[in-house]
């Protein structure tokens, strides 16, 4: 077999690959839709504002809730919540 | 078109058995832009689904949160503001929230305490987050003891657990009653942590928020589209995660660029000499040479985004989740759910493929425009 067959039948499984990852995706989607709903019920009632991803610190358990001052109040020249503090950036406003 | 499409074939399979002379340090470039692309990759998978997430979420979140500010600190608000703010015309209720974070020494994680609006468990009870029970090594009808803030203990009977699948939202909650919340923490009656406003018409959202700070001129105002904003800019482009991963890509993709671009090994320059020699016109030269930058710079790119979404979606992060999980010891886990935008791969592509299919053209234009004899012999 030519090379540039070989090759091109190998991108082409490539991209088979990436249209069935699109196809799983779609799947994944509309079965966990109940799951995401069930979430979305929870913040509504308990009238949540924030996801929990870090629980570190005020400032990145609720990113929505703080302002720029929320960093220092912890203690003043505070050291930072590294890697979360890096990850999050300072509010807006 | 058949004649130029049967030239290329020509070109890719001269292009080919050209790369797997150098077999060993081309392999060795596939895989490091193998991996530049699958960490660039994995990065926007997992915040483009946490964004979405967020956003779709988050949309139950309360349509505007008031806080007061004292010195510059969110402080808390006494119960007659929030008489104040329900006859703000347009204000269809206010409510006063109360809760806070608790520091358990027994788990060194911090906890979100907070009353439900209507609790629906006894004095004494708890409902805790999934967090919290892994934590804690806590079931329904075991009890959760907090420190209270007058020195002693408030002993709480775990009535149930928020399910696992809630995690992302409620992994470290501590749902408590009114008067437990208040016990624990010394507040006193009559004063909240903050106060929720539902609004009539949601169009009319920011201009009852100017009201309310007109109103109350100590009080911090945040509807729920800030709250999505703040999420869309956590994980946005311009989010440190992606910007730390992007700048160490793009660090890598410059030296790699930088190599190509600098010049071809002596190896390289003379093939093009003795391709010019024996007839290949300068075209020819580039149309391989650009085959070869894409041949390499495609694989790369399905094979990183393949690896991927396997490591984001299938594979629960394996790599990237130490990095995000930080300091704290209670940490939410959670499965993204894939959502993949199409323009996204796009950029990616845009930022990987075309960048080092250029860099290999440039010095072999300079190369195959030179005398022949020359470049052999240089």
């Amino acid at each position: 077999m030519r090379a540039s067959t070989r090759f091109l039948l190998s991108l082409a499984a490539a991209v088979a690959l990436l249209a069935a990852a699109a196809l799983h995706a779609r799947a994944e989607r509309a079965a966990r839709a109940p799951e995401i709903a069930a979430r979305a019920a929870l913040v509504r009632r308990l009238g949540l504002t924030d996801l929990c991803l870090f629980t570190e610190a005020r400032y990145t358990r609720h990113p929505s809730q703080a302002d720029r001052f929320a960093p220092f109040q912890d203690h003043p020249g505070a050291l930072e919540h590294f890697p979360s503090g890096a990850l999050v950036p300072a509010p807006e406003r | 078109m058949r004649t130029f499409l049967e030239r290329q074939r020509y070109l890719l399979d001269y292009t080919l058995s050209s790369l797997a002379r150098r077999k060993g340090k081309n392999l060795s470039l596939l895989a490091v832009y193998t991996l530049v692309v699958a960490a660039l990759a994995s990065v926007l998978f997992y915040t483009q689904a946490l964004r979405r997430e967020a956003r779709l979420v988050l949309r139950g979140a309360p349509e505007l949160v008031v806080q007061r500010l004292a010195a510059g600190r969110h402080d808390l608000l006494p119960d007659r503001w929030v008489g104040a703010l329900a006859g703000i015309r347009g204000v269809a209720d206010a409510r006063g929230r109360l809760w806070g974070y608790g520091w358990d020494p027994i788990s060194r994680a911090n906890y979100t305490v907070l009353v439900p609006e209507a609790f629906w468990g006894a004095r004494g009870e708890a409902v805790v987050g999934h967090g919290v029970a892994r934590a804690r090594g806590l079931a329904a009808g075991d009890r959760l003891l907090l420190r209270a803030a007058d020195g002693g203990y408030l002993s709480l009977a775990v009535r149930e657990i928020v399910p696992e699948e809630s995690e992302l939202v409620a992994a470290d909650l501590v749902l408590v009653g009114e008067e437990d919340f208040r016990g624990l923490f010394g507040i006193p009656p009559g004063l909240f942590t903050d106060a929720v406003l539902a609004v009539r018409n949601e169009r009319e959202v920011d201009t009852i928020a100017a009201k309310v700070t007109r109103l109350l001129p100590d009080a911090r105002a945040i509807g729920r589209s800030e709250i999505l904003r703040t999420y869309d800019s956590v994980f946005g482009w311009r989010s440190g995660l992606v910007v730390v991963v992007l700048l160490g890509a793009v660090l890598a993709f410059g030296i790699v660029a930088w190599d190509k671009a600098s010049g071809l090994s002596a190896e390289e320059r003379r093939e093009i000499g003795i391709l010019k020699a024996i007839g290949w016109e300068t075209s020819d030269v580039l149309a391989m040479k650009a085959w070869e930058g894409a041949a390499i710079s495609l694989a790369a790119f399905a094979l990183g985004v393949l690896l991927a979404f396997g490591h984001v979606f299938l594979g629960d992060m394996a790599l990237l989740a130490p990095v995000l999980r930080g300091w704290s010891t209670l940490q939410a886990r959670f499965r993204p759910v894939p959502f993949v935008e199409a323009w996204e791969l796009a950029a990616l592509f845009l930022l990987t493929v075309v960048p080092y299919t250029a860099a290999t053209l440039v010095p072999s234009w300079r190369a195959a425009t030179a005398d022949p004899d020359a470049v052999m012999r240089s």
